[in-house]
């Protein structure tokens, strides 16, 4: 059975779900192989979490000589991985970072790349057959890979991370890197805040704000906060300044499907259904009965969200108890 | 200074836009136009014309007859020359054909005159990859300067403000260099009356594979890496119940509505 490299998403070491997930859809494929570009310390720690998923392999890259520069050399050592394994297919996580990761590495393998998949299956021959959403989640497309290598990047939430006994045995490797690798420099680094609250790509449940709040974001944290869930904010309230552009859903922030999405003081223009369009539960507030959002709507309120929103969270609160 | 900025033209994303026959983007049957997020890039390009000395600023399109609109737009704003690449075997390219091409593009383009910047937009309205920009620096062997908000540049070095994933990172290289910018980069300017009069007077040129060197075989959709085997529209959402707020009533229905699906 050939390797399945599934690069791992980590925060300085700490891995996150998704890795999971890709591991459970590499399970599908092949053998699973995780692959930690990063501190090489924590290598075996990194072991640990992911054999829970079914890693038999665990290749630990460390970063220290290239986590100075953007990109092109996790793709390097990427490629370098593949070519040594032989592998079968390399799964990479959907963001800003491992989309250029898996760009990359397509030309430099020979191999065709499918970006975005909500799903990836065995098909004929075990060749993975990947689901897409696409325009604004209008369409849903299959596709695979017919070169190479299938390189395919997977959005979080594609697959519920299946435990799975693996060896995890770790394997040190070193990459070599190019100058030319070595172009782009990460001159400084300022981490984001946690927020406390669930990770928007991953969160059950979005709360998000409009140009209706005006500006005050109180009513959706709160209501976000008697649900659990994340709170998210359209490209109007990330435009006035109101909430940082890691909140905005939409063509040009985070695209989301979540069980609930609750979009308040949003009008609903196509770049943010884009982003949201494909959540199994939507519901709306807002003061406009002819706002486009309602068309997408399970549930609406055609109400002003400053008073809507405190007395719905008031009333989550008391059934809570 | 030598700007490239990339341009796609696209299928209009507030229309209907649906597939061919063979699974290719109908790019026919919706009115097409510049790509959104790509007037960032054309705008972005048009400031460091503005700030700099002696700059140039070419837009690049490869695409279908039409698709020249999204060269003459960028003239519009005010780019300098124009460049339309266009060739039916093209047709159905993935974003692997496509960033050959425009790699292509950018080395004949740089005989004239060599190329200091390609600029591109963080991703395109249709397929939304986000990948061909830093296809185009895997090509090229420039440096990948990506998903820029804010843009420094001074002689030859660009230093930018990147929104990753998890954090905010400052990221800065020498040119020659690919550079991808962001919608939070800064509003793009509508063409003025007196932009659209003079573009009508830009240089633009047409290039087919031949005049790029690329062969008709290594492009197009029956050679394409990747293949689409089935697209499907998804049922459009049926309208829920929308109640009118009156002295709490909307909040009350909300919470019974989220109970009754089990979400509290």
């Amino acid at each position: 059975m050939s390797e399945v490299l599934v690069l791992v998403d980590h925060l300085d070491g700490a891995v996150r779900k998704p890795t999971y997930e890709l591991l459970t859809i590499a399970k599908r494929l092949g053998e699973p192989s995780a692959v930690f570009i990063g501190d090489g310390a924590k290598g075996a720690e990194v072991a640990e979490k992911v054999k829970k998923y079914g890693a038999e392999k665990v290749y630990v890259v460390d970063d220290a000589q290239i986590k100075g520069y953007l990109v092109a050399p996790k793709a390097e050592a990427l490629q370098q991985l593949a070519e040594k394994t032989s592998a079968g297919a390399v799964l990479i996580p959907s963001t800003i970072e491992g989309k250029e990761i898996a760009g990359r590495l397509a030309i430099k393998l020979g191999s065709g790349l499918i970006t975005d998949a909500v799903d990836v299956q065995a098909g004929d021959g075990g060749a993975p057959v990947t689901t897409q959403s696409v325009f604004a989640g209008n369409y849903t497309v299959t596709a695979k890979v017919t070169k190479g290598t299938p390189i395919i990047t997977v959005k979080p939430n594609s697959a519920a991370p299946e435990e799975s006994e693996g060896a995890g045995s770790v394997e040190e490797f070193t990459a070599e890197i190019s100058e030319a690798a070595k172009g782009a420099q990460i001159v400084a680094t300022q981490p984001r805040k946690a927020s406390g609250r669930p990770d928007l790509n991953e969160a059950a449940i979005v709360v998000s704000g409009g140009r209706g709040t005006g500006g005050d974001f109180t009513p959706i944290e709160e209501f976000a906060d008697s649900l659990g869930g994340a709170v998210g904010a359209s490209r109007a309230a990330v435009d006035s300044g109101w909430i940082p552009h890691s909140f905005q859903i939409g063509q040009t922030g985070k695209t989301v499907s979540p069980q609930l999405y609750i979009a308040a003081g949003i009008s609903g223009a196509i770049q943010h259904r884009a982003g949201m369009q494909t959540s199994k539960t939507i519901v709306a507030v807002n003061k406009d009965e002819e706002a486009p959002i309602f068309e997408l709507v399970d549930f609406g309120v055609v109400g002003d969200l400053k008073t809507v929103l405190p007395a719905a969270t008031e009333d989550v609160n008391k059934r809570k108890g | 200074m030598n700007i490239l900025v990339c341009v796609k033209h696209v299928p209009d994303a507030t229309a209907d836009r649906k597939f061919e026959d063979d699974n290719t983007v109908d790019r026919v049957g919706v009115d097409g136009l510049l790509s959104e997020l790509d007037e960032y890039a054309v705008e972005q390009a048009l400031q460091l014309k503005e700030k700099g000395e002696d700059v140039e600023v070419t837009a690049l399109c490869v695409g279908p007859e039409k698709a020249v609109d999204a060269v003459r737009k960028a003239l519009q704003m005010g780019a300098d020359k124009g460049i339309h690449v266009v060739d039916d075997a093209i047709a159905g390219s993935d974003a692997i054909a496509t960033s050959l091409v425009l790699a292509k593009a950018v080395e004949k383009a740089g005989a004239d005159g060599k190329v200091d910047l390609v600029l591109c937009g963080m991703a395109s309205t249709d397929a939304a990859m986000s990948v061909v920009p830093a296809m185009l620096a895997e090509r090229l062997s420039w440096p990948q300067v990506t998903m820029a908000s804010v843009i420094e540049s001074q002689g030859d070095q660009v230093r930018i403000k990147r929104d990753g994933d998890t954090a905010t990172e400052v990221i800065g290289a020498t040119m020659p260099l690919v550079l991808s910018v962001t919608d939070q980069s800064g509003e793009a300017r509508y063409p003025s009356f007196k932009g659209i009069m003079a573009a009508k007077k830009k240089p633009l040129e047409v290039w087919s594979l031949g005049d790029l060197g690329v062969d008709a075989g290594e492009v197009g959709l029956s050679v394409a890496w990747s293949q689409v085997e089935d697209t499907t529209a998804r049922p459009p959402r049926s309208q829920g119940e929308i109640v009118k707020d009156e002295g709490g009533s909307g909040a009350t229905a909300l919470t019974e509505f989220l109970a009754s699906k089990k979400f509290i």
